[in-house]
């Protein structure tokens, strides 16, 4: 038993070994506080002001900072949507790749602009270097830091008393990527590196297979086929296979593979290098790179959880919050790699596949990397979809239908356990905010949070920021439903091909970008209403954070007293977790009965 | 306001007239004003429409279930107009006897008071505000105003329910009078303060009935969040009709959904629980104050109440009993106590003070000292006044003097007598233990003191604790001089307290507590005690008070009980706990209508979704009518609660929440999986499944 689940205990801990003091040092960066770093980085972050025209002094109230962080990411938004159309015309495309279909050009801006990373290109055939480099890298970055701005104005809403002042977006954004996530990728992206990800900037090359292997005319991979490599003959069973060809060279892809690959996962981006993101053996190539990556994608959403409770001053405050999101993900986990490991009643049948999870353990390895096995992939899949992250190093599609549900699960709620880089903890902290009028309520006290009254103002923004997800969520794919032309792009029938299209819009919707392999989601109907579900869910929470945090800061502190409820005991954090299930839940329970539930009970019948 | 001993229930008139009202709240207009019944309602508007087309062969159902399920939504909806109905019953009763008392009246207007003899009779309704009214015994008053002339017994039964007679005089805290309210003897001027249709009376009328009742800031964010709710529900069944669209076409069937079902699944889904008695739960609130004879001016000061943590009590009345006893008798310098009880017992003959009286009691017990008579010696009595802040007796060529230390004290050294150490000593003695020193001098040479004791009330201690428990802090109120306060303090177990308390004292220490973050609450009834009053986050205002502090305040209480502060908070609380705790019923009730509906939507696409239906349900017809019926008859399951309120008990926040959610959340989990179990039974015995 100690021998299974060691493994997961161990990437937990290293998670957290890590994410504890880089929290202290992100307080310090956004405080203005001197770090180890400062001699180094302070005057690059000047620098960028003083050629930018930015008052560092300056404060915003949350019009201009909202108005700020609108017009950036409309600038962002406009910049990358013409950057596709016209890389045909522009230099860096020594592919001579054409300029994208408009609405995939408008589906791929708004994936980058919302964090989300959602892919319905393939991004070997259809970007150029100039817009990889110059638009989904930039977006990898600035979209990463204005979550985590937006996260600091609302905790400034929480200290600042009866004043209007937000911070200023200009330079939150600046010290967010001056002094966190450019050091922090520069260490990741030589720590992949020495692991064996790919970094250079060859062109792909071409190497002799070890061992060649047979086509058949099809063009199908024929298994169990000999090959007489003198007379380029195949056989199987001793009968000759017409018109098979044996290949004996591969190609493989190079790039600047590492240094992509770190602010695809610090940033919960996850729009991979390589098509098949983290599967692939140049981009996560062995344990370690995968113990790395893996870590890195929670890595700054658990971090902020501390840095919230140091800069609210109210550490037990941040701990509180920290632990409703860990226990909600130690579940997760543990129900993803209990259902992988214990596969199917199908898999299970006869002892045909080995379901051991010691030794060399088996397990629903479909879908699986080897290299990774059953608690790799579990703890990657937890990983990556609790944050809204969306990089896989195995296919959830070949999930068992429970361990692809949780997946699935873990996006509609919200993307709260962690969530992306700042917005999952501001959306978490909607969920505080509607957690305390219930409870408040309860105790018959008009309800506050962090000496803050919570009044209509605020019910109404929590509201609208807790539901978002479940409102893209399900106007997307109840209107999805009725396109006919939807059918056509899943990959399974029943219950399985509605998981597909569900999961397409849970992805989106919780701005997270991972996809059920095999959906073809490059429709014209698909690309505009998956893209605008993505902008939905990520800027409607973003101006409702502000405007709470605006609304807060303008509020007087109330005195703690007995009679004030308890933020940061454990009743809080069950009850937390209580409303953030019951929201996702009952948002869900019919959508996930008609996909993956009928799934599982459909097998196990 | 007399009728509390009633049972809602009890009352068949009261309850005819709350199910005639239950139809009469159909129309569009009254449910428009309440989303979530909104929705229910245009629902059992839809199935009706659904149940004629399937008269006329466009089936979406089956017709005798489509039926069930729009007669259930029907029923819904009066279930909760009859919730709020009912909870309106008690306050319309209030208000017919209100208006039964503010009748027209002739109120004989004079031009100046000293022109008693040239009254004008003119209708009550006519008078305006600074007009003079003369009003004689067994007259109405027919204003609201303010005795400017003479002093009145009044009947004030009419507003208070209180039988025994109030005296009303000009000048002084006692000099408002309300308008319906009778004069019993003697005669008064008044001047009037309100006019017709803005009297005290109007307000009270329009309070105990809800027709002033406004949404309050904390019903209008809990109905925001059931409002999202129910649209969050709304787009669950909608995309649920797609999804099942588009899972049978995958599946190559007929949809089975049906829009009938799927709407009795929305209207299951909806906090109708919470939404139907949300307005009876305010309202019910309001009446409950009502019931404790105050009146509060708005909604917001009884949610206020639920968060006050600061109580800022008068000591008089609330902590002590309105009179200070003698204790002890304390002679000085060598004076024999039976000397000082003879002088104590003498000077205070004539004093019909409680404290007069206690005094001679305490002489006789202790000393054996008759009460003697006014006749026994030739005496003449000098009654206390401010200015000198002695009294005392005259007789036989002696002088007994008894009063404050520091007035004794100028007195006897006025002639050259002497202030002792020890006199001084003893004073101060009693100060500290929270007592009042009385100093008695004979012909200007002092005898002893009187220690005048502070009877703490029996059971504030307790209280006291108990709202500590719940964070709530209580100050007390005193013009005593700090040393007794600290002591009357102490032994009360109050938090804090302000001696020698000042207007501008009471509003500072207000305004610091609110800077601090707190919410006070306070009472109070002089005019001094407006500003404070105004200040106050809860301010209540003794209906024996003044216009001003009444004006001030945002509750009157009507019985002027000091110690109605810590009802107040209690149904404040009460209130918001109900609320609270339906909406989390409700929300948990969710789960188990989920358990019961999906299946049986889906059984027919997934066979397997079969072993969803933990409550094994007999048919997918009888699981949907069964959770529907449910619905509706948990809303009259939960009125009598709604119009109680939730059981409240003086406990730390986490206890109560803790309880709270074991009792209402883990409840509303568990009783719908009973309840629509056995509503399946019965509908399948009767054999309707």
């Amino acid at each position: 038993m100690l021998q299974t689940i060691f493994p997961y205990l161990c990437y937990l801990a290293v998670l957290l070994v890590l994410a504890v003091p880089l929290g202290r040092y992100i307080k310090k960066v956004m405080f203005g506080e001197k770090t180890f770093l400062s001699p180094l980085l302070g005057p690059c972050e000047n620098f960028i002001y003083k050629l930018s025209g930015v008052c560092k002094e300056e404060q915003m109230d949350f019009k201009k900072y909202t108005a700020s962080v609108l017009l950036f990411s409309g600038i962002g938004f406009v910049f990358l949507f013409l950057l596709q159309l016209l890389q045909g015309f522009l230099p860096g495309n020594p592919q001579g790749i054409g300029s994208p279909s408009w609405h995939l050009a408008f589906n791929t801006t708004a994936s980058f602009v919302t964090n989300t990373n959602w892919q319905a290109y393939s991004g070997e055939s259809t970007l150029s270097y100039l817009t990889q480099a110059l638009g989904l890298t930039v977006q990898n970055f600035v979209s990463a830091a204005t979550g985590i701005a937006v996260l600091f104005a609302l905790i400034r809403g929480f200290n600042q008393v009866k004043e209007k002042h937000l911070g200023n977006f200009w330079v939150d954004l600046t010290r967010i990527v001056v002094h966190i996530l450019l050091p922090l990728n520069l260490v990741l992206a030589v720590a992949l590196a020495g692991g064996g990800v790919v970094q250079n900037f060859k062109g792909a090359e071409s190497v002799t297979l070890l061992e060649p292997v047979a086509i058949s005319a099809e063009g199908e991979l024929l298994s169990g086929a000999v090959i007489d490599s003198k007379t380029n003959t195949v056989t199987i069973n001793g009968t000759q296979v017409p018109g098979a060809t044996v290949v004996t060279r591969e190609f493989v892809p190079m790039g600047p593979a590492a240094s992509q690959v770190a602010i695809k996962q610090t940033g919960t981006n996850g729009g991979g290098f390589f098509g098949v993101n983290s599967a692939h053996p140049l981009e996560n190539p062995n344990a370690f790179t995968n113990l790395l990556e893996m870590t890195s994608i929670l890595l700054i959403p658990v971090a902020l959880c501390f840095t919230f409770g140091e800069a609210v001053k109210n550490k037990k405050q941040g701990f509180a919050i920290f632990m409703a999101m860990f226990l909600c993900l130690v579940v997760a986990i543990g129900c993803i790699a209990v259902s992988e490991q214990s596969g199917t009643v199908q898999l299970a049948q006869n002892g045909t596949v080995n379901l051991s999870a010691v030794g060399q353990a088996g397990g629903n390895m479909e879908g699986k990397e080897c290299r990774f096995g059953i608690a790799g992939s579990s703890t990657w899949a937890a990983y990556t979809t609790a944050a809204s992250n969306g990089s896989v190093n195995a296919m959830h599609d070949s999930f068992t239908p429970l361990g692809g549900m949780v997946t699935m699960l873990l996006m509609q709620l919200g993307e709260v356990i962690f969530g992306g880089v700042g917005c999952g903890l501001y959306g978490m902290l909607a969920f505080a905010i509607l957690t305390v009028f219930i409870a408040g309520l309860m105790v018959g006290r008009t309800p506050e949070f962090l000496g803050k009254k919570i009044e209509p103002y605020e019910m109404k923004w929590s509201v609208l920021v807790c539901l978002a997800t479940p409102v893209a969520i399900l106007a997307g794919s109840g209107i999805a439903a009725i396109v006919p032309e939807v059918a056509q792009s899943l990959n399974n029938g029943g219950a399985h091909g509605f998981s597909e299209m569900l999961y397409a819009y849970s992805s989106a919707g919780g701005n997270n970008g991972s996809a059920f392999a095999g959906f073809n989601a490059n429709t014209v109907f698909l690309n505009l209403s998956i893209g605008i579900v993505m902008l939905f869910a990520r800027f409607l929470p973003i101006i409702g954070t502000l405007a709470i945090a605006g609304s807060l800061a303008q509020k007087k502190k109330i005195a703690v007293t007995a009679g004030t409820l308890s933020t940061t005991n454990g009743m809080f954090v069950f009850l937390l977790i209580f409303i953030v299930l019951l929201v996702g839940a009952l948002s869900f329970f019919p959508a996930l009965a008609l996909g993956p539930l009928a799934e599982f009970f459909g097998s196990i019948a | 306001m007399s009728t509390k001993s009633k049972s809602t229930f009890a009352d068949r008139a009261m309850l005819g007239r709350a199910v005639r009202d239950s139809f009469l709240k159909l129309a569009p207009k009254t449910q428009a004003q309440n989303p979530v019944m909104l929705l229910v309602y245009l629902s059992a508007i839809l199935t009706t429409v659904l149940w004629v087309a399937s008269l006329f062969g466009i089936m979406d159902a089956p017709s005798g279930y489509t039926l069930s399920i729009a007669v259930i939504l029907w029923f819904t909806c009066l279930f909760a107009n009859f919730a709020e109905a009912i909870a309106e019953g008690r306050g319309k009763a209030q208000a017919d006897a209100l208006r039964a008392a503010k009748k027209d009246v002739d109120a004989h207007k004079i031009p100046a008071v000293d022109r008693k003899g040239e009254a004008t009779i003119i209708s009550s309704a006519q008078l305006k505000k600074g007009d003079l009214v003369f009003v004689k015994a067994g007259e109405q008053i027919p204003a609201d105003g303010e005795v400017i002339e003479g002093a009145a017994s009044v009947d004030e039964s009419a507003i208070t329910g209180e039988s025994a007679p109030v005296i009303r005089e000009a000048g002084g805290d006692r000099s408002a009078v309300t308008g319906g309210t009778t004069v019993l003897s003697d005669w008064i001027v008044v001047q009037v303060t309100s006019e017709a249709g803005e009297s005290f009376l109007d307000k009270m009328i329009a309070m105990v009935e809800g027709a002033a009742r406004k949404k309050t800031p904390n019903e209008i964010a809990l109905q925001i969040f059931l409002v999202a709710l129910s649209i969050i529900f709304i787009l669950v069944t909608l995309s649920l009709y797609t999804y099942s669209a588009f899972s049978a076409k995958l599946a190559g069937i007929e949809n089975p959904t049906s829009v009938t079902t799927l709407v009795a699944l929305l209207v299951c889904l909806a906090p109708t629980t919470i939404g139907a008695l949300l307005s009876a739960i305010g309202i019910a609130g309001m009446s409950r104050l009502n019931q404790a004879n105050v009146l509060a001016m708005s909604g917001r000061a009884i949610e206020a109440a639920g968060d006050v943590d600061i109580l800022m009590l008068d000591k008089t009345g609330t902590i002590t009993l309105g009179n200070r006893q003698a204790h002890d008798l304390l002679p000085v310098d060598g004076t024999l106590p039976q000397e000082l009880a003879d002088a104590a017992q003498l000077s205070s003959l004539a004093d019909e003070t409680p404290e007069g009286r206690s005094v001679v009691v305490l002489a006789k017990e202790k000393f054996g000292l008759r009460g003697r008579t006014l006749q026994d010696k030739n005496m003449t009595f000098l009654p206390f006044t401010a200015a000198t802040r002695m009294s005392g007796v005259d007789y036989d060529g002696h002088e007994i003097r008894k009063g404050a230390a520091d007035s004794v004290r100028a007195y006897v050294e006025a002639t050259g007598g002497c202030y002792s150490e020890e006199c001084a000593r003893i004073v101060k003695e009693i100060a500290r233990q929270g007592g009042t020193p009385l100093v008695v001098a004979k012909d200007r040479r002092i005898l002893g003191v009187i220690h005048l004791k502070d009877i703490i009330k029996q059971g504030v201690q307790e209280k006291f604790a108990d709202l500590r428990k719940m964070g709530i802090k209580t100050i007390m109120i005193t013009g005593d001089n700090p040393l007794t306060a600290a002591a009357i303090a102490a032994e009360a177990g109050v938090d804090d307290f302000l001696a020698e308390a000042t207007p501008e004292g009471k509003l500072n220490m207000i305004r610091d507590f609110q800077a601090k973050g707190h919410l006070v609450a306070m009472t109070g009834d002089g005019t001094n005690d407006a500003p404070a009053l105004a200040q106050a986050d809860v301010a209540v205002a003794m209906n024996t008070g003044t216009q001003a502090a009444k004006e001030a305040g945002n509750m009157v209480d009507l019985d002027s009980s000091p110690t109605k502060l810590i009802d107040i908070v209690r149904i404040g609380k009460q209130l918001l706990m109900t609320r609270g705790s339906l909406t989390t019923f409700s929300i948990a009730n969710d789960v188990a209508k989920y358990f019961a509906i999906i299946p049986a939507l889906f059984m027919r696409l997934y066979p397997g979704l079969g072993a969803l239906n933990i409550m094994g349900l007999t048919s997918p017809q009888s699981a949907v009518l069964s959770a529907i019926i449910y619905n509706a008859l948990i809303i009259i399951a939960l009125i009598p609660l709604a119009l109680k309120g939730v059981r409240y008990r003086e406990v730390p926040a986490g206890k109560l929440l803790s309880r709270n959610l074991l009792v209402y959340g883990l409840g509303g989990f568990a009783a719908p999986f009973v309840f629509v179990k056995l509503i399946d039974v019965l509908l399948t015995v009767c054999g309707l499944a």
